[in-house]
């Protein structure tokens, strides 16, 4: 073994480094497909697409929860008293600092609509519950105002706002 | 694992570790250490290769457990969501499949060596036993993940199979009953099944511990067959046989991945592309190839008992090997009658093999008995009376006589040569199986789609499907295909758009809504292409009693006998457009008036191509039917052609990524096993 070392260095160095470096990339590559397996398969993909909802049936002061992509999401109809409380609140007093007019769309301020999981650990909250007129997190009692912010409670962040737009002025598509 | 390790660790951490749990000694003195026979040539590394397909069986199979349902009436459908949906199903489904053949393909090799090379004999014993063992394991694994796809073979399969427990006297019913749960083979036949499924493999992984264990206390047998005497004889397994088992095992990779990439269906049956239907047989049932030796001494005991006592015997005949071969010298080598029996049992084995893939009638009953009479003289008869009159040749003095004598690369060309022989052999004699007297055979026609670099004909694809839309879909459902497929790259080439603008135009049924209705409303991208009858019933008896088969895996769903040499020329074409052939000749078979002396029952018409010729499909294409916008010719030829792509296209969505990825698989495999060859090469130049 000593003696061939010593004839050649270099071509048996680069002819190892090159074998085994060639099966590290190999191994690495073959990796991939049973990682990427786990990601939602083309089905699933599919059937995340956008759903329309239509608002004529919510009356003031209700809300409707649909469901897109497995998630929960609260589409409330707020009234006027409930908008005017929510924009009142300093912006900067609040734990996640938002306004209102940031979450929701111009001309539908009426509106609201999150995604219903609570952000500290997953839980749905209960609309129309706690001290702000919103949602009420029945885990660990984290409580959201109308405008689906944290007032209170261990949640860090607001209720996230989903992707939508509004269609015509009685229908958003979501997603 | 052989006695206390020299393995002396130098860092303070390790050697703390190393007092109270002495493993790293334990692998360096089983894998790094341990002295192996320097004389091993190639067949050796079919050790190291079966423990690379165990790890693959048991990798793949636990991610296909993830999105694989046991259930009766979704595991067909799940397993087709798992090739067309999942990302890189397709490979995964494909490497665990035909990584059963691999398997047992390995383990008859590393079986077959050991019988050549005696190395059952003493001091080897348990090491044997405790192989036939897993062997067992193997095939009993190998039984239930074939069950698991349920198609029309995995239920038949099992049906067989089990019933062969009916023939145990008094309690034969009893056990039926008890293995299946059900009074027929079931949704409980298939849930314990899938759950003996997911845990054999881990059985098998034990008694391979205990393998590698005896294996390590009696050491390594070798070609010549003589125990070690001197340091001279041996090299350190590291780096010597790990190098040339890696290097082994990537020679072994690129055969597998032929199959993976290029012929994922030729060791399978089309029959299992059709779901299990317990109101029919299919034709010929045949098992899987590595089973078809013993179906075939089965089939051979006219005595039903009897027949399955064969059966077993045959296998259990192997634990009392040691025993019955007596003889002092243990390698063939040097044995020089020993030797042309060994290669007439290896001929006799794959001809129960051919022959168990056969119809059991005429000649092939005959030839069966005489086979399995030979299978038995060999261990009964041969074994023992050879080790009273043969004279062994000398032995060499040492293995580093032996060394000096011998020629290694001669075996790996042999070894090249017969693992191709011996698996078209096998594979090729299932489709010998699938004939049908009587019907002509589909002419072969030139697809785009065949061979390595084979790609789909957008425009074919395309025209396929509208023929399919306006005159296929008023009978034949689509059940596997949804409106996206048709925007997914390698199929028909359409826009995201585009297929949306074709979905909907379908109307779907959808609901309930908030009031418990159904509801229709257009199709969308998500949706599946609805079928024409609201169920099977309904389909039957709108079709003169027969339903029109799904068409999404027809064209996997179908074949035809390809014969002697045909079978063994595919595996090196690749051929595999049994299925587009058949439907394309089928649409092109219709005669108005039957061959003199054929009768056609009413409600049938004449079709050269279809099993039987009495179909009850009336001639479905005529010329001028269907208009195109590309100018195509609007003829039955071509509409044929076109349906065919189509549906080899729906049968299979992700056939161009299949063969992409193994063009590039190859090049790299290539490119390694050459490197890993000059490694090897260096590293054993300080050995010889
Ligand atoms: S999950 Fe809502 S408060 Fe903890």
């Amino acid at each position: 073994m000593t003696a061939s070392t010593a004839d050649h260095p270099t071509r048996r160095d680069f002819l190892f480094v090159a074998t085994g470096a060639t099966a590290a990339v190999g191994g690495v590559a073959a990796l991939w497909p049973f990682i990427s397996q786990m990601n939602p398969d083309a089905s699933t993909i599919a059937a995340g697409a956008p759903i329309e909802v239509d608002l004529t049936p919510v009356a003031e002061g209700q809300d409707i929860k649909v469901f897109w992509r497995g998630k929960p999401i609260y589409i409330s109809h707020r009234t006027k008293k409930q908008v005017e409380e929510v924009r009142a609140v300093p912006v900067s007093s609040l734990p996640d600092p938002a306004s209102d007019q940031s979450r929701t769309k111009d001309g539908h301020e009426q509106w609201l609509v999150v995604i219903g999981i609570c952000t500290h650990l997953g839980c749905i909250p209960i609309a129309h519950e706690g001290n702000y007129d919103g949602f009420f997190c029945p885990c660990h009692g984290s409580q959201y105002d109308a405008s689906g912010r944290v007032r209170q409670g261990p949640a860090p962040l607001n209720l996230p706002v989903p992707p939508y737009q509004f269609v015509s002025d009685t229908k958003i598509q979501i997603g | 694992m052989s006695g206390p390790s020299s393995y002396q660790p130098s860092h303070p951490a390790l050697k703390w570790f190393e007092q109270r749990l002495p493993i790293i000694g334990l692998v360096h003195s089983s894998f790094v250490a341990y002295p192996t026979p320097r004389n091993l040539n190639y067949w050796w590394t079919f050790g190291a290769i079966l423990s690379l397909m165990l790890g693959v069986q048991i990798i793949t199979g636990v991610i296909l457990a993830m999105h694989y349902t046991p259930h009766a009436d979704l595991a067909f459908k799940s397993v087709e969501l798992i090739v067309r949906d999942v990302n890189y199903g397709w490979l995964l489904r494909n490497m665990h499949a035909c990584g059963a053949s691999m398997f047992f393909l390995a383990v008859y090799i590393h079986m077959f060596r050991g019988l050549y090379y005696g190395s059952y004999k003493a001091p080897r014993e348990v090491l044997w036993i405790l192989g036939v063992i897993i062997y067992l394991l193997m095939m009993a694994t190998g039984f239930m993940g074939y069950v698991l796809p349920w198609g029309q073979m995995s239920f038949w399969g099992a049906t067989v199979i089990t019933n062969l427990f009916s023939a145990v006297p008094y309690f034969g019913e009893s056990i039926v009953t008890l293995l299946w749960g059900g009074y027929s083979v079931g949704n409980p036949t298939l849930n314990r099944f899938f759950a003996l499924h997911y845990l054999l493999p881990f059985l098998i992984a034990g008694v391979v511990v205990l393998h590698v264990w005896a294996l390590h206390v009696a050491g390594q047998n070798n070609p010549a067959g003589v125990e070690p005497k001197t340091e001279k004889d041996m090299v350190p397994f590291t780096p010597y046989a790990t190098i040339k088992d890696f290097y082994g095992v990537t020679c072994f990779l690129i055969f597998y991945s032929w199959f993976i990439f290029y012929m994922p269906n030729y060791l399978g049956d089309a029959d299992n592309y059709i779901p299990a239907n317990p109101a029919v047989t299919p034709a010929h049932i045949v098992p899987e190839w590595y089973y078809l030796p013993f179906y075939a001494i089965l089939r051979s005991v006219p005595n039903k008992l009897a027949g399955v006592i064969a059966m077993f015997a045959a296998i259990i005949v192997l634990v009392f090997l040691p025993w019955l071969d007596a003889a002092k010298t243990r390698s063939n080598k040097y044995r020089p009658l020993g030797k042309q029996f060994f290669w007439i049992f290896v001929v006799v084995c794959i001809g129960l093999g051919y022959l168990g893939a056969q119809p059991p009638e005429g000649v092939y009953v005959v030839l069966g008995r005489i086979l399995t009479v030979l299978y038995f003289a060999y261990f009964l008869i041969v074994l023992p009376l050879l080790a009273r009159i043969e004279t062994p040749r000398p032995l060499p003095n040492s293995i580093a006589d032996d060394v000096l004598a011998k020629s290694g690369r001669k075996a790996v060309a042999t070894a090249a040569v017969a693992l191709v022989a011996v698996a078209s052999l096998f594979a090729g004699s299932m489709g010998e199986a699938r004939a049908n007297e009587g019907t002509e055979t589909p002419p072969s026609v030139k697809w785009s789609f065949a061979g390595p670099f084979g790609k789909f004909d957008r425009g074919a694809v395309q025209r396929g499907l509208k023929i399919y839309k306006e005159v296929c879909s008023n009978c034949h459902s689509l059940n596997y295909v949804a409106f996206r497929n048709l925007a997914e790259p390698g199929g028909p080439g359409y826009s995201v758009a585009q297929a949306a603008a074709f979905a909907a135009d379908y109307k779907i049924k959808d609901g309930p809504n908030d009031a418990g209705d159904m509801f229709e409303r257009p199709g969308r991208p998500a949706d599946y292409f609805p079928a024409p009858f609201p169920n099977e019933q309904a389909a039957r008896s709108a079709n003169g009693g027969a339903a029109p088969p799904d068409l999404s895996l027809i064209a996997k769903a179908r074949s035809y006998k390809r014969g002697f040499p045909w079978f063994l020329i595919d595996f090196f074409t690749q051929f595999q457009e049994q299925g587009p052939n058949y439907v394309n000749a089928l649409l092109q078979g219709y005669e108005d008036n039957p061959p003199h002396g054929v009768t056609i029952p009413d409600g049938s018409y004449y079709n050269k191509y279809f099993p039987g010729n009495a179909i009850k499909m009336p001639k479905p294409l005529s010329d001028g039917q269907v208009t195109f916008d590309d100018g195509s010719p609007t003829t039955v030829a071509q509409y044929a052609h076109d349906v065919s792509t189509f549906l080899m296209w729906t049968a299979e969505p992700h056939m161009e990524a299949r063969k992409r990825l193994g063009y590039q698989v190859f090049i790299f495999l290539i490119i390694f096993a050459g490197l890993m060859y000059f490694t090897k090469k260096r590293v054993w130049a300080a050995a010889h």
